[in-house]
């Protein structure tokens, strides 16, 4: 029996390239072509008044300069709004090149194009743009107070109202038999891949086409994008998403103006043109996430259940809305979490500020939504004197209630309908992980070195896999060797792994036969993209149904060929055999071979599939009526709904009370993500959205001055976590199989970080006894806390008065 | 007088080979081993020294090859990822204890930042007495300059032990 492949932490096949210096990253790609570089916006909000290149076209190695004014066609228009939605009622979006004016620091302004990028920055330099500078709005106050707009013609800053609510909210609070209200910020972060963007594009001038790397998480739609913007025909666009050196979001955004600004001018010059986007292009003119305002109003009865629950949220969109609401809709749908809510209505506005775009950053809007229930609970628990775990577990969703509806619309359309879980079970085992019921002692045993101890915990529920589609396309060679293809990318998530177990298991192949490419439209030319912790679901079930297809088809040849039933056949090993009858087998490169009846024999293998090689029958044709010559099948997989996986978080913080520096140290994690393909990638992914939820809890923000400069616009002062950050993290596993997908698949890339913010914020509370309602927090901001007389105080203990 | 456009020859012993190129006096190491020279394996991902993606061994110290000029380093020996492995004499390749031990631990994701983790982390495992058992100070202190967004360093940790451990098996 081939080795059990499927839920095996296997090696990933794409880490030999990798370690050896051979993956292929954008910039990797394309020696001596042209190199482009962007003056942009040093303003956050101005007006363009002139453009004076004059003096940068007498440097040597100068191409081509442009501006706004040269773009034609749909070029000249503004950048998609990639996803409509009827409550995003302003919609905005800039143009390639900024066209009159800027709305942030970082837009781009002016492309130039030289033969190496050294000289195209020195032609940058030369360039001179003339600004009148306009009011600037930063932060979510600003905006909603509206002394200034954005956008001329969006005089309240409010792009979107997204506004759901499952009963009458007002008389459920006016019912219930206590209620509190509190008010919380979380601030903005950002992906920050170790790669940024890079666009390499190449105009083949006699073919007419155009071929394009670029490190994005939907290659398929940024070749939508170009073909309609460079007016070409989609055949004649190529768009490869090579090795991507992360991504976690700010690659789905599509198509990037230098997405579209590299190819067209690689056209107009008929020579490569290659852009790799330098760090601190990445802080101004890429994306961002998290900043929300929250203001909860909670109803809940005398043992502290939820009985009407309504958020008021205030979301910075930046300056733009090219993702459309995507992540207040997010927050909106998942804020509810592991929880039975009976009435709940959630209002956030999507505002307008001076700054970098807003769009999904790994967890998508989840962390805010989080942090507001999970902070809900902790000052319910507070205000009734019991235990923070115990007043989840009485408000937890039953193992009985599902699939349970919770009558809202989620970010694909669709209901937010849990298909399966065992919230309860998340509980007991983080309980048992993190040794929840014996805090007092490490609290004392943390007091006796002079350190102030506190635990938190935050449970979530993460909607994973939307929709649409994903496809698969498997096809066996005649030597063997198994081709699988999916049109969504990679950013280090080890598909080529995973979906190669998926088709070894499925197919009962040596995975060292197994080949896996992804976005790539060359190869696979239907997709999404990567987003949403989606990928396992969405194209592993969808390869796992076209491998189906192919073992259907190579079990229907073989049984001709040994004249068995299909019942009596199976495949082990790439060896297809009679069950229990050794000798009578047929290898699957050959039921390859067989499959594609030839004329011609170009070498021994196609031999066999000549119309000479053995009897055939003279009554049928070669390729049945209805059959395609080849080993090979696409399937797509497309879900009704969303799948929903589900975790719980604790953090143990030790506070020094001199320094106020915070550690975490300890960290578990409780993680359901339904069955899993590859524990060691599923626990790596786990690591990694730990990392980034610390990292969002203590140290990252995005530090934007009144004028909206970002002032931590590199590594240097924007804190991502080093190794010396980041805790240990222990990780226990439930499965609870997904019932909506074959595979019984739920997404795991998002997971790791969502619980972060909430969890920290929880346990910082409870080491110093003071309220805390705004994240990040940093050393300085605890000591100023708990130095202020008016901080809100709130007990320590678990069960203790306030 | 000396501008942006002066070039300068230049002689360098790349990953045991020497290689002879002209470059600008301005260019920075990292472009010409990455352009020049066409050894794409070192990445840049900060572009001011603060990432350590851009990390090689010059002379066998570890530099942040995106914070030197390329002159700088005329007549020196560069080592880069791709000079990591061993040639076995078969026309195969013998990884490094450091390479077999990310593979083995699950400590690369994307894979952009590996190249400088496996350069400090080879050079910091080769300065140390390969027979004792490396500490968890000694781990941190290797592991601790270099960022990586995708793995949150708890498999990279691991990998430095393994390393260590299967360095001092080949020490015995």
């Amino acid at each position: 029996m081939t080795t059990k492949l499927f839920g095996e932490p296997v090696r990933r096949r794409e880490d030999l390239r990798l370690i050896t210096g051979r993956g292929r990253y954008t910039d990797d790609i394309g020696h001596g072509a042209l190199a482009a570089a962007f003056v942009r916006s040093p303003y956050a909000h101005a007006r363009i008044t002139d453009i004076d290149v004059d003096g940068a076209l007498d440097v040597e190695g100068v191409v081509a300069v442009y501006t706004y004014e040269d773009l034609v066609g749909p070029m000249a228009e503004p950048l998609p709004v990639l996803i409509p939605h009827p409550q995003l009622t302003a919609p905005r979006t800039g143009y390639p090149l900024a066209r009159d004016v800027v709305q942030h620091v970082g837009e781009a302004v002016v492309m130039v194009v030289a033969t190496d990028r050294y000289v195209a920055e020195d032609v940058c330099d030369r360039i001179v743009v003339s600004y009148e500078e306009l009011p600037v709005v930063v932060g979510v106050d600003a905006a909603r107070a509206a002394a200034h707009a954005v956008h001329e013609d969006v005089p309240d800053n409010v792009a979107a109202r997204h506004h759901q609510e499952t009963g009458d909210v007002e008389a459920a609070l006016a019912a219930s038999a206590h209620t509190l209200s509190f008010t919380q910020y979380i601030e903005r972060s950002a992906c920050m891949p170790m790669e940024g963007k890079g666009v390499h594009a190449v105009w083949d001038h006699d073919d007419a086409s155009l071929r394009v790397h670029t490190s994005t998480q939907a290659s398929t739609s940024v070749r939508a994008a170009i073909a309609a913007k460079l007016q070409l025909s989609l055949e004649k666009v190529e768009v490869v998403a090579p090795d991507v050196g992360g991504g976690f979001g700010v690659k789905i955004v599509h198509p990037w103006p230098e997405e579209l600004l590299v190819p067209m001018a690689a056209i107009a010059l008929g020579q490569p043109v290659h852009w790799a986007e330098d760090r601190r292009e990445h802080f101004i003119s890429s994306a961002h996430e998290r900043e929300q305002r929250q203001e909860i109003t909670v109803g809940y009865d005398d043992e502290g259940r939820v009985t009407a629950l309504d958020v008021r949220g205030w979301h910075d969109n930046g300056a733009y809305t090219p993702y459309g609401i995507i992540v207040p809709i997010v927050t909106a749908t998942q804020l509810v979490g592991p929880y039975a809510i009976p009435v709940y209505r959630v209002r956030i506005d999507s505002v307008y500020t001076n700054t970098v775009i807003v769009t999904p950053y790994r967890g998508a809007g989840r962390p805010q939504g989080c942090y507001a229930m999970e902070r809900t609970m902790d000052r319910i628990a507070q205000d009734l004197g019991l235990d923070r775990a115990e007043v989840r577990r009485r408000n937890l969703i039953g193992k009985d209630q599902f699939p349970y509806d919770h009558h809202l619309t989620f970010q694909d359309g669709r209901p937010v309908i849990y298909d399966s879980g065992d919230y309860e079970g998340l509980l007991d085992k983080l309980i048992a992980l993190v040794g929840w019921d014996s805090m007092d002692a490490r609290r004392e045993e943390a007091a006796s070195r002079g350190k102030q101890l506190g635990v938190g915990m935050a449970m979530y529920v993460e909607g994973t896999g939307p929709g649409p589609y994903e496809g698969g396309h498997v096809q066996v060679l005649g030597s063997g060797k198994v081709l699988v293809s999916t049109g969504l990318t990679s950013q280090g998530q080890g598909h080529e792994t995973a979906f190669a177990q998926i088709v070894a298991h499925e197919l009962g192949v040596p995975i060292e036969d197994v080949e896996v490419t992804t976005g790539d439209t060359r190869r696979f030319g239907y997709a999404v993209g990567t987003f949403a912790s989606r990928a396992a679901v969405m194209s592993g079930n969808a390869i796992a149904l076209a491998a189906r297809g192919v073992r259907a088809k190579a079990l229907r040849i073989a049984a001709d060929v040994l004249e068995a039933d299909v019942e009596d056949l199976e495949i082990d090993e790439g060896l297809v055999q009679v069950k229990g009858t050794p000798g009578a087998s047929i290898p699957l490169r050959t039921v390859a071979v067989l499959s594609n009846p030839l004329r011609y024999a170009f070498d021994e293998a196609a031999r066999q599939a000549t119309q000479f090689a053995g009897p055939g029958d003279d009554s049928k044709p070669p390729v049945a009526v209805g059959d395609a010559p080849g080993l090979e099948h696409v399937d797509y997989y497309s879900p009704i709904r969303s799948t929903f996986a589900s975790g719980a978080h604790a953090a143990v913080v030790e506070i020094d009370p001199t320094t106020w520096e915070i550690d975490v140290v300890d960290y578990a994690v409780v993680h359901d993500c339904g069955n899993i393909v590859n524990p060691m990638i599923v626990e790596g992914q786990v690591h990694g959205g730990v990392a980034q939820g610390v990292g969002g809890a203590l140290y990252e923000r995005m530090a934007y001055d009144g004028d909206g400069q970002l002032q931590n616009a590199s590594f240097m002062d924007f804190l991502m976590p080093y190794a010396s950050e980041v805790p240990d993290v222990v990780i226990d596993h439930q499965e609870t199989p997904s019932p909506l997908n074959p595979l019984g698949l739920k997404g795991a890339g998002e997971a790791g970080v969502i619980p972060g913010t909430a969890c920290i914020a929880s346990a910082i509370e409870d080491a110093v006894g003071r309220r805390i309602a705004a994240m990040p927090i940093s050393p300085t901001e605890l000591y100023d806390l708990v130095r202020d007389p008016d901080a809100e105080r709130v007990p320590t203990r678990e069960g203790a008065p306030a | 007088m000396t501008d942006v456009s002066t070039e300068r020859a230049i002689t360098v012993t790349v990953n045991g080979v020497a290689r002879g190129t002209t470059v600008p006096v301005r260019r920075l190491l990292s472009d010409a081993l990455r352009h020049d020279l066409e050894l794409t394996g070192t990445h840049v991902g900060c572009e001011h020294g603060v990432c350590g993606a851009c990390t090689v061994l010059v002379d066998g110290t570890p530099v942040r090859s995106c914070l030197v000029l390329a002159v700088q380093v005329d007549g020196k020996a560069v080592t880069t990822v791709e000079g990591l492995a061993r040639d076995d004499g078969r026309g195969g390749e013998i990884l490094h204890p450091v390479q077999e031990a990310f593979r083995e631990c699950h400590a690369l994701q994307c894979g952009f930042c590996t190249p400088g983790f496996l350069m400090t982390m080879a050079a910091g495992l080769e300065a140390r007495d390969a027979s004792t058992d490396i500490t968890e100070e000694e781990v941190d202190e290797i592991v601790g300059g270099n960022l990586c967004r995708c793995t949150g360093y708890a498999n990279i940790k691991k990998a430095c032990r393994h390393a260590a451990g299967l360095m001092k098996e080949a020490a015995r």
